[in-house]
Parts: C-alpha cells; sequence; structure tokens
C-alpha cells in the first residue's frame, strides 16, 4: 500500500469551549476514494474547513506527500493541489462551462486580454479526459445545464489544475437516479487517474459503492477507518451513531461520555 | 494571476474521446445562428429585441404623428439628444452588471461638468469656486486617491491623480484638460460611492441616493448660482452639435466597420484552424456584410446637406455618434475580452463563487462604480453642450432615471450578470427618440412624452419578465 499522499496527525480544533475535533487522524491516499461519513455536527465540515485552511487549526500538524504544511488560507491549499467542490458548486450561472472552470486562473495574452481558445480547448481536454459524455458543448450557460451536469463542471473545474487531491463534500445529495450514477462513476474515475479523492457523504449506498476505506467521525473524534471491503453498511452506521461498532471504534468509556 | 500551467491530469485526450464534444468543432452556420437566437429569446435572454422592436414601433409611430420626423435634419439631430443618456447608461451597465445601482451618476457628473464650466469661464478654478469648495475639491481628490490605491484600483488612482494635478496646476482653465478634469473628478467620486458600498457596506441604493441628492447641492455651490455658457466653446459645443466632415466620416465608418469585419474573419479563421467552435465564415461574412451595408447607406445619406435653411451646410456623422460608437466598443471590448470584465460578469452572476475563485469581488465593485461615475462625467459634459448651459440642475431630475430605464429597455438585468454596452446605447436611442418625435408636434404637450416613456419601459420590462418566465418554466 502506497504512503497517504495527505495526513493529520492528532488534529485538536475548539470553537470557544466547544472541542470540536479531538485528536483527528485523518488520510488520504492516492488512487483511492477515502469516505469521510459522521453526523450532523460530527465534524465533517470543521475537518475539511480546516484542511481547506478556511480554519485554523490549534495542535496537532498536517502532513503533505510526508512533509509538515501550514495551510494559512485558502490558497495555500490550492498551491498543494488540494481542490474543494463544495456543495452549493459555487458556479456562475451566467458563465459558460469553459468560463467557469478557468473562474480566477484565465488563461491571457499580455496579462490583460483572456485567450478563449485555448482555454475552451483545455477545458474540453479535461473533460475528455474523465470520459464525461453528458456534455454537449463546453460553450453552454451553465444556467442551461442540469443537476448532474452542473457536478460534473464543478469537479472539473477541480481537477483542471494538476490537483493532487479533492475534497467532494455531498456530490450526490440533491441528485436523481441517473445523475446519482453519472457522478460516482466520474468519482471513481478521478481515483483510478491517481488523485486523492476524499467522499463527503451521508448516502451510504454511494459510500459502499465508491469509496476504498471510510473514516468514521463520532463526536469530533475518529471512531474507525475501515476498509470498505471489510466492513457493512450496518457497521458504519452503527459507527455513525455509537462511535463503536462490536470491537472497533472508540473505546466504550469514551463512546459513551461524549 | 497563477502562473500554472493547467494541464489536463492524465494529458490530451484521444480523439475519439473528442467525438464526444462534436457540438464544440462544429461550425456554426446561418441556420444555428438564428436557432440560437430563437433559443435565447425563448430562455429568457431577449437582448436586444426589446429596443429594436421599440425603436421600430415608435418610428411608425412618429413618421404619422409628423412627416418631418423622417427628414435627415430631424433623425440626424437625434444623437445629440441621447448622448448624455446613452453615456450615463454605458457606465450604468458596469454597475447594474454587479446588481448594483447608481443613483448619482447624473448629479455626479453634472457637478463634475460644471466645474469645468467654472473653470474655463473664470480662468481659474481656486478663484471661480467659492474658497472653501475649492480646498474640499482637493481634498477630496486626495481622499479618494489613497482610497484607490487602499482598495487596489491603481488604474483609478492614476486617473484621479491626473485629474489632481490638472486641478492644482489650473490646467482647468483650458478647455480640453478641464474635460479631462472632469471625467477624472468622476472617477474620483465613484471610488468613494465604490468604498461606501463594497467596504462599510451600505446598500448601493441608499449610498448613491444621498449622494444624489448631495451632488445637486454642490453642484449649486460651484456655479455660485450662476449658469455658466457653454455653447461659447466652440469644442464644447460641437461635441452634441457638431458632425465629422464627410471625409472623416468615411474614414470613421471604415475603420469601425473594417475593424469589426477584419476582427471577425480572422477570429473565425483561427479558430477553424485550432479546431475551436466559431461562426462559420458565411455567417460572419453576411453579418459583416449586412453592416456594413447599412453603415455605407447611412453615411451616404448623413454625408448630404441635411440642413432645411440654406445657408449653412450640415452634413456627415454627428460626433456625439462617433463619440459613442467609440466609448461603446471599449466598454465591449473591456467586457468581453479582459479578465477585468469575465471577473465582473461572474461577479454579478453569483459573488460567492467569484469569492472563492480568487476574485477580489471589492475591487470589482469600486472600479465599477469609478467607471460609472466616469461615464456620467461623460454624460454631464454631453448634457451641458446638449443644452449650451452648465445649468443649475444639470444632470439632475429624470436624467438619472432615464439611463437606468434605457440600460434596462436594453435587456440589462437589474438583478446582476446579464447586459451589454450595446443594447445600453440602444436603449438610449429609444429614450431619445419619444421626445424627439413628440416635439414635431406642438399640440401634443409635453406630458405625453412622460407617459410614453413609461410605457415603453413598462413593456420591455415585461418582455423581460415574461421571457424569464417562460425560461423557468420550460
Amino acid at each position: 500500500m502506497s504512503d497517504p499522499i495527505l495526513e493529520t496527525r492528532g488534529l485538536n480544533k475548539s470553537f470557544g469551549p466547544v472541542h470540536v475535533l479531538h485528536d483527528v487522524d485523518f488520510a488520504v491516499y492516492p488512487g483511492e476514494v477515502t469516505a469521510l461519513v459522521g453526523d450532523n455536527g460530527a465534524g465533517k465540515s470543521t475537518l475539511v474547513k480546516c484542511i481547506a485552511g478556511i480554519n485554523g487549526i490549534d495542535s496537532g500538524e498536517i502532513r503533505f506527500n510526508g512533509e509538515p504544511v501550514t495551510i494559512a488560507d485558502p490558497r495555500a491549499a490550492t498551491d498543494l493541489g488540494i481542490e474543494f467542490v463544495y456543495q452549493d458548486l459555487a458556479l456562475a450561472d451566467n458563465l459558460d462551462i469553459t468560463q467557469n472552470m478557468f473562474l480566477g486562473r484565465e488563461t491571457t495574452r499580455g496579462r490583460m486580454f483572456l485567450s478563449d481558445g485555448e482555454m475552451e480547448r483545455q477545458a474540453r481536454d479535461t473533460l475528455a479526459s474523465l470520459s464525461v459524455r453528458t456534455v454537449s458543448s463546453v460553450r453552454q450557460k451553465v444556467a442551461n445545464l442540469s443537476g448532474g451536469q452542473r457536478q460534473t463542471v464543478a469537479i472539473a473545474k477541480a481537477v483542471l489544475w494538476n490537483s493532487k487531491i479533492v475534497f467532494l463534500d455531498e456530490p450526490t445529495a440533491a441528485l436523481g437516479v441517473a445523475q446519482t450514477r453519472q457522478v460516482l462513476d466520474l468519482v471513481r474515475r478521478l481515483a483510478d487517474q491517481g488523485l486523492g479523492v476524499v467522499l463527503i457523504s451521508h448516502n451510504m449506498n454511494d459510500v459502499m459503492e465508491v469509496a476504498d476505506r471510510v473514516a468514521a467521525l463520532y463526536l469530533g473524534r475518529i471512531a474507525a477507518e475501515v476498509h470498505t471491503q471489510d466492513t457493512s453498511t450496518t457497521q458504519i452506521v452503527e459507527l455513525i451513531t455509537a462511535g463503536r461498532s462490536g470491537d472497533i471504534g472508540l473505546p466504550a468509556v469514551v463512546a459513551s461520555q461524549a | 494571476m497563477s502562473t500554472k500551467t493547467p494541464e489536463s491530469p492524465t494529458g490530451a485526450a484521444s480523439a475519439e474521446e473528442r467525438s464526444a464534444f462534436a457540438l464544440d468543432v462544429e461550425e456554426r452556420s446561418l441556420r444555428d445562428a438564428v436557432s440560437d437566437w430563437v433559443g435565447k429569446v425563448r430562455t429568457g435572454d431577449p437582448g436586444a429585441l426589446p429596443s429594436v422592436l421599440g425603436l421600430i414601433a415608435l418610428g411608425l409611430i412618429f413618421s404619422l404623428v409628423s412627416d418631418r420626423f423622417l427628414s435627415a435634419f430631424n433623425l440626424g439631430n437625434l444623437p445629440g439628444q441621447g448622448a448624455y443618456i446613452a453615456a450615463i447608461s454605458l457606465g450604468l451597465v458596469f454597475v447594474l452588471l454587479l446588481g448594483e445601482i447608481d443613483l448619482s451618476a447624473g448629479t455626479a457628473g453634472g457637478a463634475a461638468a460644471a466645474i469645468t464650466a467654472v473653470g474655463v469661464s473664470n480662468g481659474s478654478l481656486s478663484d471661480g469656486l467659492p474658497g472653501l469648495m475649492y480646498w474640499s475639491l482637493l481634498v477630496g481628490l486626495l481622499v479618494c486617491l489613497a482610497l484607490a490605491v487602499w482598495l487596489k484600483a491603481y488604474s483609478a488612482a492614476v486617473v484621479i491623480a491626473v485629474g489632481f494635478v490638472l486641478v492644482v496646476a489650473n490646467f482647468t482653465q483650458y478647455l480640453i484638460p478641464g474635460l479631462i478634469a472632469a471625467i477624472c473628478i468622476g472617477v474620483a467620486i465613484g471610488v468613494f460611492n465604490g468604498y461606501l458600498v463594497a467596504k462599510v457596506g451600505i446598500p448601493s441604493f441608499v449610498v448613491t441616493l444621498a449622494l444624489f441628492l448631495a451632488w445637486q447641492g454642490v453642484l449649486q455651490f460651484a456655479l455660485s448660482g450662476q449658469p455658466v455658457n457653454t455653447s461659447r466653446y466652440a469644442l464644447w459645443h460641437d461635441l452634441t452639435y457638431g458632425n465629422l466632415s464627410p471625409l472623416w466620416s468615411w474614414i470613421f465608418v471604415v475603420v469601425v466597420v473594417g475593424g469589426f469585419i477584419a476582427y471577425t474573419v480572422n477570429k473565425s479563421l483561427r479558430a477553424r484552424r485550432a479546431g475551436l467552435s466559431r461562426d462559420g465564415l458565411q455567417l460572419v461574412l453576411l453579418r459583416g456584410a449586412i453592416i456594413a451595408v447599412v453603415a455605407v447607406v447611412l453615411t451616404l445619406w448623413l454625408n448630404q446637406n441635411r440642413n432645411t435653411n440654406p445657408y449653412k451646410v450640415i452634413s456627415g456623422i454627428p460626433v456625439p455618434a462617433a463619440i459613442l460608437i467609440v466609448l461603446m466598443i471599449i466598454c465591449t471590448i473591456a467586457l468581453t475580452k479582459t479578465t477585468w470584465g469575465r471577473h465582473l460578469y461572474a461577479t454579478g452572476g453569483n459573488a460567492e463563487a467569484a469569492r472563492r475563485a480568487g476574485i477580489d469581488v471589492t475591487h470589482m465593485k469600486v472600479t465599477a462604480f469609478a467607471l460609472c461615475s466616469g461615464f456620467g462625467a461623460v454624460g454631464g459634459i454631453l448634457l451641458a453642450s446638449s443644452q449650451s448651459s452648465a445649468s443649475l440642475d444639470l444632470g439632475s431630475g429624470n436624467v438619472l432615471l432615464f439611463s437606468v430605464a434605457a440600460a434596462v429597455i436594453g435587456g440589462t438585468s437589474l438583478f446582476g450578470g446579464r447586459g451589454r454596452p450595446l443594447n445600453a446605447i440602444l436603449g438610449a436611442l429609444v429614450i431619445a427618440i419619444i421626445p424627439n418625435g413628440l416635439l414635431l408636434r406642438p399640440s401634443l404637450g409635453a406630458q405625453w412624452q412622460q407617459v410614453i416613456t413609461g410605457v415603453v419601459l413598462l413593456v420591455a420590462a415585461a418582455v423581460d419578465a415574461v421571457s424569464r418566465r417562460r425560461a423557468t418554466r420550460g
């Protein structure tokens, strides 16, 4: 098994008196989909925001490719090659697919003028490399896309920049059956291309289907990190709701006290 | 700006995979263009349609009202009558694209133009303006300069610095530097608006409503209760009443239309070589040919003497039309071909997405407001020219509201993200044609003007709303 590309060790984070993350050890491996699961308020978003550089951390360290790094702001995360696709996707409806994918990082001639042709070609190449077949033109306005297509564009935007790790927050939450299928296929393909993918999801079917390993957060602690093939939906649900399942998970004392 | 070169993670895609995007490499033929356009109108983006239909309908009505309406003399006056609305409306497009509004552009522009008028008529701003006001102007310019630097609007800062130098060195006694100074003062006012909206966080409606009132008072201070006659200054007068000589008219048309055709043809050919989506050459040439024919016919017509009075020859393209066409082209390039323009559309479409993409939203707002008030100053200058006077109510009253109406009739959304400079100009033509047509039949009182303008605006807004509702339903 390869070394993790991104790792947190003993991460702690408090908001005032509320201790949100307790000694969180979390790892992302290249070429694998790691599902991050947990009930509402378990600390998933806080963990992601710490890695994104939106929240600072109180103690612990973040390692990237084995090296300790400090991620002080979102740009630092982007520079490392960590991209985030948030639930609200953050696409501008009035721009087309290419324009959205390059937003804020436009290719230019003479620093001021856009080279639209070059961007269009790269957008098309990126979508093609992800075997996306649901989008007919990269010159379509995002306003005219379906939910699944929008999710696809948001993910493609994240991988356009030689990114190494992509965090996906509930990518299938608002999608129908067929579109969920497309997005899950895409998630799998990202990992097959060697990216480290983190899938944040409440949907156990999605998790069991596409993830290689599952990290369950329970009240700010990592209850367990298990391989998908060694586990079952029931076990994960127990880890999420009770913090332990059989002989894995948090010690009974910790689980009940929290 | 990131210097990373973006690459798809697995390199270039195979030719077979590319076929999934067949539409991209297809040429847009004439038929595609028409069906695209119909699709756009149906999905809630009527673009220039309401303003063009409005122009045709009003033109038909007014040609029945008076047979003088379609005379060359009358239509030749139209650009001068609507120029100030068009200029302010162009500036408003930038602010409206962000979903903001600037109600003060008219009076701010009026005040800026009045300061120029005082400067040139008095020979010295420090003598012409009331003592306190001259110093307030200097301090205000410096404060806005500092704000612009602080908010990283460096180009605005340079413009304000130029204005400061022109005022301090008393170059404002000459007309051309004076007019430039007015625009610089406008930009300074805009930076102040942008600061209050983007940094302090006051809604733009309130900020600019307050300043709309305040600048009217400043204007009266500046003029010390005395209107300044601007028709004494030939250049200023000609900004709305002048015409390009027939030779220059032809040069202007050839450069503008030729430039447009050369640009679009070159773009189509290059895209074809690079295998990108493009407008087919046939479509490009047809469009270019139509524009060229219209431009040539118009120029031929305008180059004839259109004065009904035999003592003076009036011919050529009206100067205000030329000014606004140039300004419109510059605005269009800025909005569609530069990163700044792309970021402006993105900020108006989804400010949060823009922020996350690393776009400095505050900077976008400040620059948009700065441009808007700068264009407001151009509008004030043109208005003073067309009414031959820097009057005590320069730019107040309905001026700004007509300009907003022009932008809206031209299809600019008040909610941000949608709008084009060309359409603002067309909208301004609609607004300007109403008083023009009505004044030809004096028995129709001025009260009709407001009623008809209101109805036209309402119809335009209704077309917009209905087409948008169809879009959400479909």
